[in-house]
């Protein structure tokens, strides 16, 4: 069987000061079982081979759980596949022949660093606002010693599953990051353990946000589109009544 | 947004409400406009509850634009690289997309509107005309144009507030957990209501049931 050939528009950008720019590329022989990372691979050993600067993007586990791998691909953060990241989009989704453009998140609070590469550092800061539970370290208690709601553990856990891409982000018409910032809170805010901190966590996490620079959310919903984890938008919600109940 | 938004939304409840007046008469539709000029006397003097609602109305729709646009300058400070490819929507909403030149829309058609009924600058009954004779004339079947105008005023509002009232659910916290769908049906429905009902009004008058 033959691959695909696929002409890419690649975001290039040596480091923070330079400009950057799109380049045209054309990798050839492209498998419909690759990854999307994978085919970046076959053009940046190509690259490295003719003595170029292979293209820079995040990526570690590649199985669509860490939140490191991230791109802008033809204009929709992590591809037109719903609940996907980059790393396990395949590249059967595309056709032969078709022009791919492959760009960074876009966002003030998320500099470029290199390339397809962006500091996401900003979202850290807004989970060591509040996004944790203070209780003595030691050894683990025992399970079931404090009882959560089987709804309650089930909505928590989902919302856990944000796994802090920042695509959200990327894909927000305002670039605001209250999804992600929504699901931490709704994880923590829905235990027995996240009560005592509840007001104080949603107040400090927002508040860190904006200080971020990030924009305001006017619930377009195209965070919860893009989400690869399909974190509702009703956490959104979650957040604005623990947020101005803390107010 | 949410807050000044819901002031108007009462206010547009009220609106239609008086508007559908309209149905049982000149007399009675005329009577409720004197009404809400006398409304309170002696006790306070004439136009004070009209002059309240005006002001409380001026302010929620100046605030309303101010939050606006600081949002929309927010989020192009927070966005200062644009992207290449043009960025194709995935959440299906098309209210949504339509709110900042939609406001816009409704501001100019606000414009208007008052200069026709309210100030009756633009309305062939004029000033002098009673309220019903200044409704009846300003949408004469000959007068078509304007009748358009309105419709595709309110349609603007109507996506304006579908999306809207449900923002505003969210935005106050209220949208969570069971009463989100609810809710999200909700602000279908009654934009939905609101803009039926102003525009039977026009409708009404422009194929005789009114005259
Ligand atoms: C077909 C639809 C509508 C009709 C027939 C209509 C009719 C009227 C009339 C007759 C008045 C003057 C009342 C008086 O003489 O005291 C008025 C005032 C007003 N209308 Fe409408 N209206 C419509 C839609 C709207 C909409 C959609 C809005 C808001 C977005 C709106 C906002 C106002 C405002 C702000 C005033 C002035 C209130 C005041 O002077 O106290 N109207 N309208
Ligand atoms: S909410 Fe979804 S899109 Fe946003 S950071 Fe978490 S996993 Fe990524
Ligand atoms: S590389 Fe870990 S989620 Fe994609």
């Amino acid at each position: 069987m033959s691959g695909m050939n696929l002409t890419l528009k690649v975001w290039r950008q040596k480091g923070p000061a330079d400009e950057g720019r799109m380049v045209t590329y054309h990798v050839e022989d492209v498998s419909p079982d690759m990854s999307f990372l994978e085919m970046l691979d076959v053009l940046n050993e190509r690259l490295i081979l003719e003595g170029d600067d292979p293209v820079a993007f995040d990526h570690d586990c590649r199985e669509g759980i860490c939140g490191m791998c991230g791109m802008v691909i033809n204009g929709v953060a992590h591809g037109e596949q719903r609940a996907t990241t980059t790393c396990q989009l395949h590249m059967r989704h595309f056709k032969d022949g078709d022009t791919i453009t492959i760009e960074p998140w876009r966002a003030a609070p998320f500099p470029v660093v290199k390339d397809l590469v962006v500091d996401r550092s900003a979202f850290d800061r807004i989970i060591q606002a509040g996004g944790f539970i203070s209780v003595p370290a030691g050894s683990a208690p025992d399970a079931h010693t404090i009882p959560v709601k089987k709804a309650d553990a089930d909505a928590a856990f989902d919302a856990a599953t944000c796994i802090g891409c920042g695509a959200c982000v990327a894909a927000c018409p305002n670039g605001s990051a209250s999804l992600f910032t929504a699901a931490k809170i709704t994880h923590l805010g829905l235990l027995p353990q996240g009560q005592p901190e509840r007001d104080s966590r949603a107040k400090a996490m927002v508040e860190q946000m904006d200080a971020e620079g990030f924009g305001g959310c006017t619930n377009t919903g195209e965070c919860t589109a893009v989400c690869p984890k399909g974190i509702p938008l009703e956490t959104i919600a979650r957040m604005n009544r623990d947020y101005l109940r803390a107010k | 947004m949410a807050v000044t938004g819901a002031v108007m939304v009462l206010f547009l409840i009220l609106h239609v409400v008086g508007n559908l007046k309209v149905f049982s008469g000149a007399e009675s539709f005329n009577e409720y406009a004197h009404w809400l000029r006398h409304v309170g006397e002696p006790a306070v003097p004439g136009r004070t509850v009209l002059t309240l609602i005006e002001v409380v109305l001026l302010v929620s729709v100046v605030l309303h634009m101010w939050a606006a646009i600081s949002l929309t300058r927010r989020a192009r400070k927070a966005r200062p690289v644009k992207y290449a490819a043009r960025r194709k929507s995935q959440a299906s909403g098309y209210a949504t997309h339509t709110m900042r030149y939609g406001g816009v829309v409704i501001v100019l058609f606000l414009i208007w509107h008052l200069l026709d009924l309210t100030f009756a600058t633009v309305n062939p009954a004029g000033a002098a005309g009673l309220p019903y004779d200044r409704m009846v004339q300003g949408f004469a079947p000959e007068r078509w144009p304007v009748t358009l105008f309105y419709t595709l005023a309110l349609v603007m509002v109507g996506l304006h507030l579908r999306h809207g009232l449900w923002s505003a659910f969210q935005t106050l916290g209220l949208a969570s957990g069971k009463a989100y769908r609810p809710l999200k049906l909700a602000a279908a429905g009654l934009s939905a209501v609101l803009v039926l009902a102003f525009l039977s009004v026009p409708f009404a008058i422009l194929i005789g049931v009114v005259k």
